[in-house]
């Protein structure tokens, strides 16, 4: 489980986390939704430790994600998939997908960790002729396919995925969308997701989370989204020009 | 502009100049302390010799022979001045293993190496790749500074070396074809004057020279801002620092090994 505690973090002026709270229970899917620069990304990574948070507190399993000790054992139970995809661009797809299994506390022997990888591979739906070539020679759905591969390969506990249909067609976007429902269903993990487009999130989330204004507006079951009564939740989904967040005309 | 407001800007300046000196240090004992404790990257670290040595071998080679051809013209035509032309090969040797061997390889490894770890890191930072590194259990520093730091240490005196011996041929050739001097008189004279004291001078400014390049590129890299901006900010910030840093650091190192 996962438990952000009253977490703040500002970048100079811009106070982005204003007093976060958060649970997400072991097991589930928790969807982060909220206007672009209110700090989902940040809180991801404030959990993973690649941002510090100015205050307060997040818990993983109950245990402080600040003072995990063995940082390398604690990282090893997350798997992200990034907006970019964040592919290492001097390594093959496979020897990117068996990152993980070809160095530090994971590693496997080599034909090991490259059948791992194809395998993943083509859980995520890419042949094997893939494996081999670089990933600038991908397309963008490929390279979604090979970073969620990645974020797999390992059989992580935890799985953040970052804006995992942005800049893919809609098509392509629920393909990706149906991927991850079933890897996270099916490997039984703790997943949260940051995005803001309504199709993922209905398709993705046990339970939704806004963000706005650095604190979580509303959460929820996916469910009970459409009928939440939330002036800020209802104008996010309907995609409202007018209401009470201020949209930059 | 008052006095104060200028004493104020100045101390912001300072304040700031020692500030970036103590993140450098503190990026630089960051670096050490990840070389010297495992895990270890060998592949990454044999990718970094072959980049960092190998394939400088050309630019480094061109570099120290042409450089070594004109200051034999130089100090003939000079040296004729007050009849001193015979002083060609020592003056050349001397100036190509003291000064201009270490001091142009460091510059052309500050222009080829320095420039691309900082474009590469740097454009990995702005696609998170950084990020991607540590959520697959990966320092950063372990995997991408460390090699890199490590690979110069080990081959810029290596290139300073070539390049010293280059320089020194290609006087020779200039010499011997132009010049009138005999072949076996000037490799001779040449082997005679050097010291012992020469070349480990340069052979150590190499060293020196190689972990200043590799590290500023990663260090700027690292700290790079966002967008192709910044990393064309950082590219340029990286040969800059780097470029001065050598030229100060031979400054330095030459007062230690020669200031009697």
């Amino acid at each position: 489980m996962i438990r952000m505690e009253n977490v703040h973090k500002a970048f100079g002026p811009n106070r982005v986390l204003q007093g976060m709270n958060l649970e997400v229970p072991r097991g589930t899917s928790m969807v982060i939704i909220g206007g672009s620069g209110t700090g989902k990304s940040v809180a991801l990574k404030c959990v993973l430790g690649l941002i510090r948070p100015d205050s307060g507190k997040i818990y993983v399993d109950g245990k402080d994600a600040a003072d995990t000790g063995d940082r390398d054992a604690f990282l090893a139970r997350f798997g992200m998939l990034f907006q970019g995809g964040a592919l290492f661009d001097s390594l093959p797809v496979w020897q990117n997908v068996a990152f993980r299994l070809l160095r530090g506390s994971l590693k496997r022997p080599t034909d090991e960790a490259r059948e791992i990888a194809i395998e993943k591979l083509r859980r995520v739906g890419l042949k094997p002729d893939v494996a081999d070539r670089l990933p600038a020679e991908l397309s963008g759905g490929m390279q979604k396919r090979v970073g969620l591969a990645r974020a797999i390969a390992a059989e992580p506990e935890i799985i953040f995925f970052d804006e995992p249909t942005t800049g893919l067609d809609p098509i392509m976007a629920g393909v990706i969308n149906e991927l991850i429902r079933e890897i996270v269903t099916e490997m039984g993990a703790t997943a949260m997701t940051i995005t803001h487009d309504m199709t993922s999130v209905r398709s993705i989330a046990d339970n939704v989370a806004m963000l706005h204004g650095g604190v979580i507006q509303w959460t929820g079951p996916v469910a009970q989204m459409d009928d939440s009564g939330d002036p800020y939740l209802d104008q996010f989904i309907h995609g409202r020009a007018e209401g009470p967040i201020e949209a930059v005309r | 502009m008052s006095p104060l407001a200028l004493l104020a800007r100045l101390g912001r300046l300072a304040l700031s100049v020692l500030a970036s000196f103590g993140r450098v240090t503190l990026f630089a004992l960051d670096a050490v302390s990840h070389i010297l404790r495992p895990p270890y990257y060998p592949r990454e670290l044999a990718i970094a010799l072959l980049n960092i040595g190998w394939l400088s071998l050309p630019v480094v080679g061109l570099t120290a022979i042409f450089t070594g051809g004109a200051l034999a013209l130089q100090i003939y035509a000079g040296g004729a001045r007050f009849n001193a032309e015979a002083v060609v090969p020592q003056i050349v040797a001397i100036g190509m293993v003291r000064e201009l061997g270490p001091v142009l390889v460091g510059l052309m490894i500050a222009a080829r190496v320095t420039s691309s770890i900082a474009a590469e890191i740097a454009t990995m930072k702005v696609t998170d790749q950084i990020d991607a590194l540590v959520t697959l259990s990966t320092h950063p520093m372990k995997y991408l500074t460390a090699p890199r730091v490590l690979a110069a240490l080990i081959t810029v005196p290596l290139l300073v070396g070539i390049g010293d011996i280059i320089g020194i041929m290609g006087g020779y050739t200039v010499a011997v074809q132009n010049l009138g001097f005999n072949a076996a008189a000037y490799l001779q004279n040449t082997v005679d004057f050097l010291e012992t004291r020469d070349v480990v001078s340069s052979l150590v400014k190499g060293a020196v020279f190689g972990v200043i390049a590799a590290l500023m590129g990663c260090y700027y890299g690292m700290n790079s801002g966002r967008g192709a901006q910044g990393v064309g900010r950082a590219t340029k910030g990286s040969v800059e620092a780097a470029a001065v840093l050598i030229l100060a650091a031979n400054f330095v190192l030459t007062g230690v090994f020669f200031s009697i």
